[in-house]
């Protein structure tokens, strides 16, 4: 009793004062003001600025030896061949959340000009993105954004209202713009696929070539490679007329391939969506699937690499409403918020799916 | 836990009449890994400096103690532990579980002046549970920490999910990435260094540390000796759970992200500097100061290479063969020494 006593006296107390402190002012969430850095976008810009000889960018992916990200820099090395510049690329070997942190040191030790970074984590890279920035490195992110306040541009591949438009309209032109739809989606509380998946609903309710367009399902599965196969059988099995699948995932998509090429809907059932050009290529070559939409990867390295260049070479300063040449990919706009988007998603089909290799 | 160490360095200390009996030797041989090792992190010290001017900057060194502080802060109740012959692998799950339990209050509205101390709290009770099932229940500690290894971790995603909770106050995540005055000297430094002198002292100069030495080496022994190994190692089990999750707060706030997945890994880094500093993970021998001296070596080993521009593989294989090394080299000299001595035996014979 005595030894309960010695151990459990000190617990409560720790726990009563600590609720205590909560209940009459400690800091909490409420009480905590955290102003952001606010917009760092400074001094001028001399749109007719050269882009500098020799300048350092190194390219800081989530992950290393990823396939996807591997594309993604490989474009931002071309890119810094192109204007002359020297490209380094490092990163971590997993994906966790601090694990980009130390290389931003090494980074900023290392006096680089730029930094491209696709975040693994939008606030724990921030503090020390922030102290390369006041080192006078310029930090661009892509694919994955940090927090507003610690970089100077975002590369998007693709805003949500445009991904969304690239969808309805890839549907309706192959049925027709007449039929029953359904959505194959990854997971029921994927961020991204909801809001492709609501502006594709939005765009087929406003726009009059849409109005003959009915989606009568939408399914989930998973991003599991055996549950989008089913839920592509079960969608047709349930909707016998059924005239388009649009799956924006890239696993749902080729799932959904696999099950329409080797049955009787096989040129009967539209399928479309997002997918990545390797792995459509076959239903593309044997007639399944006429054409699907993704950005390219590569073209997300290559813009990255020229925003930092140009923001090192006092081009542009980040803030909204400055232009940019981007080599092949031509002249560029800083929207709000220093985002920067890529374009409308890269259409695929027999003609095209060739010229690419992700 | 092994059989074959009962000549460990506490009996070696305690006889040292000068002749070199085996104890002696063994003594020497232990201190000489020690020294080897704050040798090389000397020495890797001062060349990487010489080499590249970007190392020995003040900024690098800030970054430095920054990424070594987590693995330097668990090593030292680790080190008690390996000592006492057993191991605690659920370190990260706790530092990764209150990260979360963190977040979780925060979002919750409780006060950060509050959430700490609770986050302590809670690691000294999941330190409470594997002290239970090791010391009460004498079940084989890598298993049951492999066991919380999962169950802590899992628990940590219940609490946050995959979100990340960042707005901590400012002006304690500053403190912990920031230094003192305008120095190059971190603020977390500080309590680092006051923290590896109480373990030191309290493992090297106390009748507590000789009692954690004597359980090592053989918990019988300590047992007719009247140390009550079982609640020894409870009350180690806790503090290192606390210590952890210390560790698990101080993380939070250095990268401002409170997630689940924290840490994950870590484990492996604080054991492996624990090894390299000369502790046997058969329990019984090692000093803190080699721990320590490891744990330096290392981060600096990486942060030196990374400079360099070598690679994460080349990285990770020079990690691993030092590790390699360290469990190896000890067990080879011992060897050699003893059929040394057996033929000096038979020829004196």
């Amino acid at each position: 009793m005595t030894r309960f006593r010695r151990t459990f006296v000190p617990l409560a107390g720790i726990v009563a004062v600590s609720i205590g402190l909560t209940a009459c002012g400690g800091t909490t969430q409420d009480s905590a003001s955290n102003s952001g850095g606010g917009d760092r976008a400074t001094g001028t810009a001399n749109p007719d600025a050269p882009i500098q000889d020799g300048l350092q960018i190194a390219f800081l992916p989530k992950q290393l030896n990823n396939p996807y990200s591997d594309i993604e820099v490989g474009g931002g090395k071309t890119a810094v061949e192109e204007f002359g510049g020297e490209y380094k690329l490092v990163g971590p070997n997993d994906a966790s959340a601090s694990s980009q942190v130390s290389y931003i040191n090494t980074l900023i030790q290392q006096g680089q000009n730029v930094i491209n970074i696709a975040a693994n984590d939008p606030n724990a890279v921030c503090p020390s993105l922030n102290q390369a920035r006041d080192a006078g490195i310029k930090v661009v992110t892509f694919d994955s954004d940090a927090a507003e306040d610690c970089r100077d541009l975002f590369i998007n591949q693709a805003t949500t209202q445009g991904v969304g438009e690239t969808l309805a309209k890839m549907t309706s032109e192959q049925i027709g713009g007449t039929g029953k739809i359904a959505v194959l989606s990854a997971t029921p509380n994927a961020t991204n696929q909801n809001a492709w998946i609501e502006v594709l609903k939005a765009e087929l309710a406003s726009k009059p070539e849409y109005r003959n367009i009915e989606l009568v399902a939408t399914v989930y599965g998973n991003d599991d490679d055996q549950k989008s196969f089913q839920e592509t059988q079960g969608l047709l099995q349930t909707y016998p007329d059924l005239k388009a699948i649009v799956s924006p995932t890239t696993v749902g998509i080729a799932a959904a391939a696999r099950y329409i090429s080797s049955s009787s809907y096989k040129g009967n059932v539209v399928l479309t969506g997002l997918g990545t050009p390797n792995q459509m290529r076959e239903y593309v070559k044997n007639g399944t699937v006429k054409e699907f939409a993704l950005w390219d990867p590569t073209n997300i390295g290559y813009l990255s690499a020229y925003a930092g260049a140009a923001l090192a070479s006092g081009q542009i300063t980040g803030a909204e409403g400055q232009k940019f040449t981007a080599g092949k990919l031509g002249e560029y706009t800083i929207g709000a918020g220093g985002e920067v988007v890529l374009g409308p998603p890269t259409v695929f089909d027999a003609n095209t799916i060739d010229q690419y290799n992700f | 836990m092994s059989t074959d160490t009962i000549e460990p360095a506490t009996i070696a200390q305690s006889d040292s009449d000068g002749r070199t009996s085996t104890a002696g030797r063994i003594r020497e041989l232990l201190a000489g890994w020690d020294s080897a090792i704050i040798a090389i992190t000397v020495v890797v010290l001062v060349v990487a400096s010489v080499t590249n001017p970007d190392f020995g900057s003040s900024r690098n060194f800030t970054f430095l103690v920054l990424d070594l502080a987590p693995i330097f802060l668990i090593a030292l109740p680790m080190t008690f532990i390996i000592i006492t012959g057993e191991i605690d692998l659920s370190v990260a799950s706790v530092l990764g579980l209150s990260g979360a339990a963190m977040g979780w209050m925060w979002n919750n509205g409780f006060a950060i002046e509050a959430i700490i101390p609770m986050c302590i709290l809670l690691g000294c009770v999941l330190g409470a549970l594997n002290g239970f099932l090791v010391a009460k229940l004498g079940l084989p500690s890598l298993a049951v920490t492999i066991g919380t290894l999962a169950l802590f971790r899992g628990l940590a995603f219940v609490l946050l999910g995959d979100q990340a909770v960042s707005n901590f106050p400012r002006a304690y995540t500053s403190w912990v990435t920031g230094t003192v005055g305008g120095t190059a000297i971190p603020n977390l430094a500080i309590p680092l260094v006051v923290a590896a002198v109480v373990f030191a002292v309290i493992l090297q100069a106390t009748p507590l540390g000789r009692d954690i030495y004597a359980t090592g080496a053989s918990d019988t022994a300590a047992r007719f000796a009247g140390i009550d190994g079982a609640r020894l190692k409870f009350w180690l089990y806790v503090v290192c759970g606390a210590v952890a999750a210390l560790a698990g707060v101080l993380w939070s706030l250095r990268y401002s992200s409170a997630r689940a997945d924290n840490g994950s890994g870590l484990e492996l880094a604080v054991v492996a500097a624990v090894l390299l500093g000369g502790v046997s993970i058969f329990g019984g021998k090692g000093r803190l100061a080699g721990v320590l001296a490891a744990v330096v070596l290392l981060a600096t080993l990486q942060n030196a290479l990374r400079l360099e521009d070598i690679s994460n593989e080349a990285l990770t294989i020079v990690t691993g063969v030092l590790l390699i090394v360290a469990v190896l080299l000890p067990n080879l000299l011992k060897t050699v020494r003893t059929s040394a001595q057996r033929r000096k035996l038979q020829n004196t014979n």
